[in-house]
């Protein structure tokens, strides 16, 4: 048999009042959607919830809504609903090849769009079964004194590593929030803090209920680099949104994961309006990646690899929209 | 090594096994797996990694396939699961285990099971998948010893065959 996972009782409520009500009367509470990265977290000892919050049996959050305002995406749909939707298919391009890149069928059939925006951060001294993180005196992120990473600092660099997230950043996806305190709406990039120990902007309690994307989206496009061509994290993953008209950029949006604690939108590519896709400006957006990107020795190919590969990827990606738009 | 919780309760789950309605009682933390090996006494459904990494306890849930090491087994509540054991009829083996069988598509045998129960759910779907089709639904079931080749061949054979099922 399976290492029991630690007691918990688990509620189904049908609705997000009664999920953000459950949350709140039991204290270590956690919700679960999907449950494939929880679970697999839990199995090894990581988190200890008494409470599951379980949000697959709530219908208000399994909807893709195609409106002329655009899309709204619910946090319940499934990463395997969201690849196969023929509008996001055809359309939100990114979106859909970022969810067809993530892990193994298996999971894209359970897991979920907010379980993929809420993702645990990643790093090699984590992702570890309980023997083997107490044998190493655990680490900073989840009961340890200090990070294997970087031991003189006091901040965990754990990578967050989710496919979606990017490819929302790079084509403007504003997320709504439910809690206690009702209900809030912000941008993505917002959720989002550059600490791998808490890279979460949620209140205890706040569950992400949806994704709006706006109508008319630009081309688009997303590529990740991992170790197998399937079932593996992004060691790091790039999405480029490009709108041009002729051979000039009109606007050139560029987003980031598997390379920092939180997935983030390129700063400074505002600039590049007007300009055409040369290898000048190619050798810019390179320079740019280079320099925000923040790899961690936290997994098992080098920082500075990631780091590399990422601007390569940024370049490819816009060389081939480039192109496309152009023909 | 967990801190005690509060005390998991057992639950009365009903669901359809291979075809036959059943209920127990079941913890709310049993995991899916366990609950077909222990409980069930299906024990074609293998674990093979601590958690969601190698898809050798594939099984169909409501003809999906989906590992069942972190699936809990309360979530399939009058659901439709699928194990291994569902595929042979009367001591006869279904079209792809007998694939599987010729084919050499089985060595150790250990990821066996959940490679072709996902390679069922590929052909209830699509029953004349491309090569580049099967390796995508086969891409989260890991082998050990044959290198694959003889996997998406016997898959390929089986769809030849005009068997029963
Ligand atoms: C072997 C393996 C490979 C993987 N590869 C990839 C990969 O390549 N790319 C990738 O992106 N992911 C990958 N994953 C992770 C995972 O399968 C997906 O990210 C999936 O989308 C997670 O969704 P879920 O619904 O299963 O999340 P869950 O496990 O249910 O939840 C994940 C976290 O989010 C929280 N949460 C869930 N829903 C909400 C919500 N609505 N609001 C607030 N918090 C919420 C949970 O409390 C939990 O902390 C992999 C997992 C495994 C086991
Ligand atoms: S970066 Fe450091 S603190 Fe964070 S998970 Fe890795 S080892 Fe632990
Ligand atoms: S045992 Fe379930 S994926 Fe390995
Ligand atoms: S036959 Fe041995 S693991 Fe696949």
């Amino acid at each position: 048999m399976s290492a029991p996972l630690p007691q918990f009782r688990l509620a189904a409520p049908r609705t997000v009042t009664e999920a953000v009500a459950a949350y709140r009367d039991h204290p270590g509470s956690r919700f679960i959607a999907g449950g494939t990265d929880l679970l697999v977290n839990m199995r090894r000892g990581i988190g200890n919830p008494t409470y599951l919050v379980d949000l697959s049996g709530i219908d208000e959050l399994a909807e893709i809504r195609i409106t002329d305002d655009g899309v709204t995406i619910g946090a319940g749909v499934t990463i395997a609903a969201l690849a196969q939707n023929d509008v996001i298919v055809a359309r939100y391009r990114a979106l859909a090849q970022a969810a067809a890149a993530i892990a193994g069928p298996g999971h894209r059939t359970m897991g979920t769009v907010g379980g993929n925006l809420c993702l645990d951060t990643r790093c090699i001294y984590y992702n570890q079964s309980e023997w083997w993180r107490s044998a190493n005196a655990y680490c900073l992120k989840n009961r340890g004194d200090s990070c294997h990473v970087a031991p003189q600092g006091q901040r965990c660099h754990a990578a967050f590593c989710g496919d979606v997230a990017p490819a929302l950043l790079a084509l403007g996806a504003e997320i709504d929030i439910s809690g206690t305190r009702g209900t809030r709406r912000i941008f993505l990039s917002q959720l989002y803090v550059e600490d791998g120990k808490a890279h979460l902007a949620l209140a205890d309690g706040e569950l992400v209920t949806a994704v709006h994307l706006p109508p008319d989206p630009p081309a688009s496009a997303y590529a990740k680099i991992r170790t197998r061509a399937a079932i593996d994290f992004p060691l790091a993953g790039v999405a480029v949104a490009l709108e041009t008209s002729g051979a000039d950029i009109v606007s050139l949006r560029l987003a980031l994961t598997g390379t920092n604690s939180r997935p983030f939108l390129l700063a400074g590519t505002e600039a590049f309006a007007g300009r055409c896709i040369d290898d000048k400006l190619l050798n810019e957006v390179d320079r740019l990646v280079q320099k925000q990107v923040q790899p961690m020795r936290t997994t098992i190919t080098s920082a500075n690899y990631r780091r590399v590969a990422a601007a390569a990827l940024a370049r490819r990606l816009i060389t081939t929209l480039g192109t496309a738009g152009a023909a | 090594m967990h801190a005690p919780g509060p005390e998991a309760k057992k639950r009365l789950l009903r669901l359809r096994v291979n075809g036959r309605w059943r209920e127990d009682a079941v913890s709310e933390t049993a995991l899916l797996v366990d609950y077909l090996r222990e409980v069930a006494h299906l024990t074609g459904t293998k674990t093979g990694c601590d958690g969601g990494e190698c898809g050798a306890c594939t099984v169909l849930v409501d003809g999906e396939a989906v590992p069942s090491c972190i699936t809990l087994a309360v979530r399939c509540e009058g659901r439709s699961v699928e194990t291994i054991e569902a595929l042979a009829t009367q001591g006869r083996l279904g079209r792809l285990q007998r694939a599987f069988h010729e084919k050499l598509g089985a060595q150790c045998g250990f990821c066996t099971p959940g490679m072709i129960m996902a390679a069922e759910a590929l052909l209830r779907h699509n029953p004349q998948p491309t090569d580049d089709e099967i390796r995508a639904a086969l891409s989260g079931n890991l082998c050990r010893c044959t290198g694959y080749v003889k996997i998406i061949e016997s898959v390929k054979a089986a769809t030849e065959t005009v068997h029963d099922r």
